[in-house]
């Protein structure tokens, strides 16, 4: 049983900080939930919902629509290919079949050891480097069924550490600027801003 | 002056894309970054901005086409509004704000303060889809660099206007990239689109304020036309076309990228078989059919590759530049295969809330992969032609709209286009009972 540890926590508060409305923070706060723990489980899902003022049924409700937040535990590494329309074309379909065989699992399942997730991804925007696919979000491309098996290797034998970080989109994404005005500030000097300019094109006039 | 002379056509967006660190700050001020925002705010007035834009004529180049300009100005009224930059890119086959906003963040950024300085926004959001992890990197960096720098925060560059500026991710859902999906993800709820009218972001956006929602490219061609004037933009292109856009080329050619092009000036013949674009078909293999503009928009055949890229001319022609994306497709592709595979992305990413979409998208799937697999039956190819009547009537470009939003109606284009195209290959898949491709 544990929610955010203390350096997420801190990080959190922080996203949290960002929005005029707090509940804008649900799916930034879900990433930093799977990068603690890998998905997003019970106890982390009970913290966001008390952080952004809704129930943890609304968290999941939320999270639950999205491909990239996960309720279950996933692996170590998510393996997306992409199959849409460029990569099908330049044997995306292919691909996918031989990382089925290569990993022992359809899309969707986990290998045994932990390691590995397939993922069926639809396009991922890197279709000039077609077929295309994302271990935990870094882009690969063009990958034919050799550097697979070497990506996957590789990843295994921990030699990717530097260019595949583990969970968590925002793994390497941390904001130093704080929030300089509040809107309620922001509306204020407006207020004033625009005073000051009526009042010169009133002396203009005059 | 010589009328064959070509003319040196700028780089609007692309000129810092392959400079090295063409993300830093240090790169973006070499190359005159931040004096366009400089400008505008200590000489320009929003209005100015505003005309500027307005006289450059950009289209939106997230899909719509809608005139930029047109759409600030039809922002509603009110001391509290919002500005959005729509990052979202998952249109299948669109590649472009990915290169934007990994290979020249601080361009973007530089955009939207001028942008949120035009309408007056309070606060602006890039939305940025989750999966571009580096992408989201990138700009929060550019961001904070800018905020050091004195482009953001309070009181910038002595100007008086202040404005924060938040890079926020999404988390994997198509429909998202649409307008008021994107604002109901950002608001930390699920991407479901809301119908129009009455929630016009313009009038009814981002916490119920009004909001400016434009797409990346679109912010990135704002410092330019700042720097240079609307009509220096306006006199690139031809007609409503104007400026440079950003086609991503994918598929069956020997160098698919991004090319910045004058519109108008170029037909998808050049784009596809000049040596410094796409270099031509695969293997020389011949043309059978391209998608000219996304997924969502119909396919040409062959006889459409001399059309000017151009927004209306393309438009004419039954289809859509949309999202500036173009597929080429060989001699050698399945048809059928190639429709279903759209197919079962709009099923997959429909948010459900349309019966039309929701069950069509599902319905048309099953037909389409039944037809592939070699189950189908002749009578199949009305059926999905009905099929897709319901849910856009008439079967025309643009479609009818019984849905919530445009993804509905965006399903029927390559099944219909597949079939009104080639039919005989449905029939011998039926006949033959299965793909005569192998796979
Ligand atoms: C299903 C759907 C998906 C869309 N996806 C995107 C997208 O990924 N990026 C984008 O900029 N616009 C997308 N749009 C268009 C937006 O709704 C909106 O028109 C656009 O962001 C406005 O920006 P612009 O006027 O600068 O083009 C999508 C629209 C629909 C209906
Ligand atoms: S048309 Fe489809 S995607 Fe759009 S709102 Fe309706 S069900 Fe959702
Ligand atoms: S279609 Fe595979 S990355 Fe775009």
């Amino acid at each position: 049983m544990s929610g955010f540890n203390p350096e997420m926590r801190t990080r959190a508060e922080k996203i949290c900080s960002l929005y005029p409305q707090v509940r804008s923070a649900l799916i930034p706060l879900c990433h930093l939930a799977q990068e603690q723990a890998g998905y997003l489980s019970e106890d982390l899902m009970e913290e966001i919902a008390e952080m952004v003022g809704v129930t943890p049924a609304e968290v999941y409700g939320t999270a639950s629509f999205y491909d990239m937040l996960h309720t279950e535990p996933v692996g170590k590494y998510l393996v997306g290919v992409c199959t849409n329309i460029a990569c099908l074309l330049q044997g995306g379909e292919e691909l996918l079949e031989h990382a089925e065989a290569k990993l022992g699992v359809a899309p969707g399942g986990t290998t045994e050891d932990g390691m590995f997730t397939l993922e069926d991804m639809e396009c991922i925007a890197h279709c000039n480097k077609a077929p295309a696919l994302q271990v935990n979000y870094r882009f690969f491309g063009p990958v034919d069924e050799e550097s697979f098996d070497e990506l996957v290797d590789d990843l295994r034998a921990g030699r990717l550490v530097g260019d595949v970080p583990s969970h968590g989109t925002l793994i390497r994404e941390e904001r130093s600027a704080p929030i300089a005005l509040s809107i309620d500030e922001v509306l204020a000097e407006r207020a004033l801003s625009d005073a000051a300019i009526a009042q010169r094109k009133a002396q203009v006039q005059s | 002056m010589d009328e064959n002379a070509e003319r040196i056509v700028p780089k609007i967006v692309t000129s810092r894309i392959g400079l090295d660190g063409s993300h830093t700050l240090e790169t973006y001020l070499a190359t005159g970054g931040y004096s366009a925002l400089r400008k505008a705010l200590t000489s320009m007035t929003p209005e100015e901005i505003q005309a500027e834009v307005m006289t450059s004529n950009l289209l939106g180049r997230g899909g719509a086409g809608f005139e930029v300009g047109r759409k600030w100005s039809m922002l509603k009224n009110s001391p509290l509004r919002y500005l959005v930059v729509n990052g979202d890119e998952s249109e299948p086959a669109t590649f472009k704000d990915h290169m934007l906003i990994e290979g020249d963040p601080h361009q973007l950024v530089e955009g939207t303060i001028i942008t949120a300085y035009a309408v007056g926004a309070a606060r602006a959001f890039i939305y940025i889809r989750g999966e571009f992890a580096l992408g989201l990197e990138r700009v929060q960096r550019a961001i904070d660099e800018a905020y050091t720098y004195g482009a953001l925060g309070r009181n910038i560059f002595g100007s008086g206007f202040s404005l924060d500026l938040v890079v926020h991710p999404g988390a994997g859902a198509y429909i998202c990239g649409e307008e008021t999906a994107l604002i109901e993800s950002l608001e930390g709820k699920r991407g479901y689109p809301r119908i129009k009218p009455p929630f016009f972001p313009a009038v009814i956006g981002l916490y119920g304020a009004p909001t400016i929602v434009n797409n990346v490219e679109s912010m990135s061609n704002i410092p330019w036309i700042v720097n240079n004037g609307g009509a220096a933009f306006a006199s690139l292109g031809i007609g409503r076309s104007t400026g440079t856009r950003i086609f991503a080329l994918a598929g069956h050619v020997n160098r698919p990228g991004n090319y910045e092009v004058e519109m108008a000036k170029l037909t998808f013949r050049d784009l596809v078989y000049k040596p410094e674009y796409g270099g031509g078909m695969r293997m020389g293999r011949g043309v059978k059919a391209f998608i000219p503009g996304g997924v969502s928009a119909p396919w040409f055949g062959p006889d459409q590759l001399d059309l000017p890229l151009a927004q209306d001319d393309v438009a004419k022609a039954g289809s859509m530049l949309g999202s500036g994306s173009i597929v080429m497709m060989d001699d050698h592709t399945c048809m059928v295969r190639a429709a279903w595979r759209i197919t079962k992305f709009f099923n997959r990413e429909s948010c459900g809330q349309c019966t039309p979409c929701r069950e069509g998208s599902g319905w048309i799937e099953k037909m389409m992969r039944r037809i592939e697999t070699g189950a189908g039956r002749e009578s199949d190819l009305d059926m999905l032609l009905d099929a897709c009547d319901n849910i856009a009537p008439g079967l025309s470009w643009p479609p009818a709209q019984t849905t919530i939003c445009v993804l509905g109606p965006s399903i029927p284009s390559s099944v219909v286009a597949g079939i009104r195209m080639f039919r005989d290959e449905f029939l011998i898949h039926i006949k033959e009972g299965g793909c005569p491709y192998g796979r």
